[in-house]
């Protein structure tokens, strides 16, 4: 093993953390904002119609096929080179995390579905009785629990979201794999190269489950034998 | 109309090549899935009844699996492979250039990740089936294999059905990365064609058209087996 070739890669390959850094948490602070606008429209038929038909085909198709259907396929609409959002929907940037966001909203979307799910019916009724207007209610018991509910499986999604951000680098973004993926085809060196990448995903995703485990002790302590936070 | 006729099966359509590419990815997928299961059971094993060694390495090989984008799993494989390849053919004598094969290299990198997930699905099974009757069929004198088939194995299955089928889904969709390696799966296929033909919107939305048949239709059958496996349990309903 060559120590100095190990240790210039760790230095060119984290040159790529701040962009998949940005991608991660954009696209999860994106797709979770769609993601609870996807559950409120399930309150009507059409609506719920609508999110059934979304979910249904972003979580059913790779979010590789995805990323190219918006990088190059869109490009093929006059409307939209025409557009406002052409400056943006050029950029190789902007249409990866467009992915990412659409992607990450329709997992989870499902998955507050489940937490919405598991909110008692008497914890709202009880809210409705004390006179709390429907938005007080979303925001002081129903997003509350749901959030506290779905926290296990949310964090499964955050890791998902780490290691979906890779896949940009297939449409020329230099994050962490893309840059990995520029220095193999210099230098050959594939396996080095591979696990220094792979060091730095595991770090991240590693720090995360820690993060998130410690979050649910403190959000439900009675799970962990506890009775005060 | 000019376009759909791409998707067709006349002398100009894409239709023949994207069905056999369609099927190559289930190929892809029904291998990787296979190899995941047989070393998914085998972590899964060690997790449950390994020494503290093998349960200490099994639990690493979990966490890595799940925290390294399988992208770069694929990557280690395909160029990593090939590496090796050439280092060993180099070494006997053999003149270059010497390649891998992408289906063997995707399969093993798939089935590699799955079963990270699917010896988690399969050991929860396996912590959820009544210690009882575990008990009860060594007091009859069940031996380890016989217990398993007999005792376990009916039990964890039912538990893990609706956890498999979602790693199968997963691999389905992880099939479409080994693309990469040059393997002309449905993901490989339709970039060709949307190059070929500069129609990239018609050519990848058919792709996820093709996804999403193998994906509903999987889905189908892996209802149908948790309905049959839950035939004769009290309290579950025979047609729900």
């Amino acid at each position: 093993m060559d120590v100095t070739f190990l240790a210039g890669m760790f230095q060119s390959l984290l040159k790529g953390l701040p962009l998949t850094l940005n991608l991660w948490l954009l696209s999860l602070a994106g797709g979770g904002c769609l993601a609870l606008l996807l559950n409120l429209m399930r309150q009507s038929r059409v609506g719920n119609a609508v999110a059934g038909a979304y979910v249904f085909v972003f979580r059913g198709t790779p979010l590789l096929i995805q990323i190219f259907m918006i990088y190059y396929g869109l490009a093929g609409f006059g409307v939209i080179r025409h557009s406002i959002l052409w400056p943006f929907l050029r950029e190789p940037y902007w249409c990866g995390l467009l992915a990412l966001v659409l992607n990450d909203a329709a997992y989870t979307s499902e998955i507050l579905r489940g937490g919405l799910r598991a909110v008692p019916r008497g914890t709202v009724e009880a809210g409705r009785v004390s006179g709390m207007g429907r938005i007080a209610i979303l925001r002081r018991i129903t997003l509350p629990l749901a959030i506290r509910q779905a926290l296990p499986a949310y964090s499964n999604e955050i890791i998902s979201m780490l290691k979906a951000t890779a896949l940009v680098s297939t449409i020329t973004l230099m994050d962490i794999t893309g840059i990995a993926r520029a220095a193999i085809s210099e230098t050959w060196r594939a396996v080095e190269i591979l696990l220094c990448a792979a060091v730095i995903y595991l770090a991240l995703s590693i720090i995360v489950t820690r993060l998130c485990g410690w979050l649910e002790r403190r959000l439900s302590p009675w799970h962990f034998g506890r009775t005060t936070p | 109309m000019g376009e759909i006729g791409l998707l067709g099966f006349g002398p100009d359509g894409w239709g023949l090549v994207l069905a056999k590419a369609g099927l190559m990815t289930l190929a892809v997928s029904v291998a990787a899935f296979l190899c995941g299961l047989v070393l998914g059971t085998l972590v899964a094993w060690a997790r449950i009844g390994g020494n503290a060694v093998l349960r200490a390495l099994a639990e690493a090989y979990t966490v890595t699996l799940r925290g390294v984008p399988d992208i770069l799993v694929i990557y280690l494989f395909y160029f990593g492979g090939r590496q090796v390849v050439a280092a060993v053919g180099t070494a006997l004598g053999f003149a270059g250039p010497f390649d891998i094969s992408g289906f063997a290299a995707g399969m093993l990198a798939i089935g590699l990740i799955s079963a990270a997930g699917q010896s988690e699905v399969l050991r929860g099974a396996y912590q959820a089936v009544p210690k009882g009757t575990i008990e009860a069929g060594r007091v009859c004198g069940m031996g380890r294999f016989t217990l398993f088939r007999r005792v376990i194995a009916p039990q964890a299955m039912v538990t893990a059905l609706p956890g498999m089928g979602n790693q199968w889904q997963s691999v389905i969709k992880e099939s479409a990365l080994v693309s990469v390696t040059g393997l002309v799966e449905t993901m490989r296929q339709v970039s060709v064609a949307a190059g070929t033909t500069q129609e990239h919107f018609l050519f990848y939305a058919a792709g996820a058209g093709i996804y999403l048949v193998i994906t509903t239709l999987s889905d189908q059958l892996f209802r149908l087996a948790e309905r049959r496996s839950l035939r004769g349990h009290p309290g579950t309903g025979t047609g729900a």
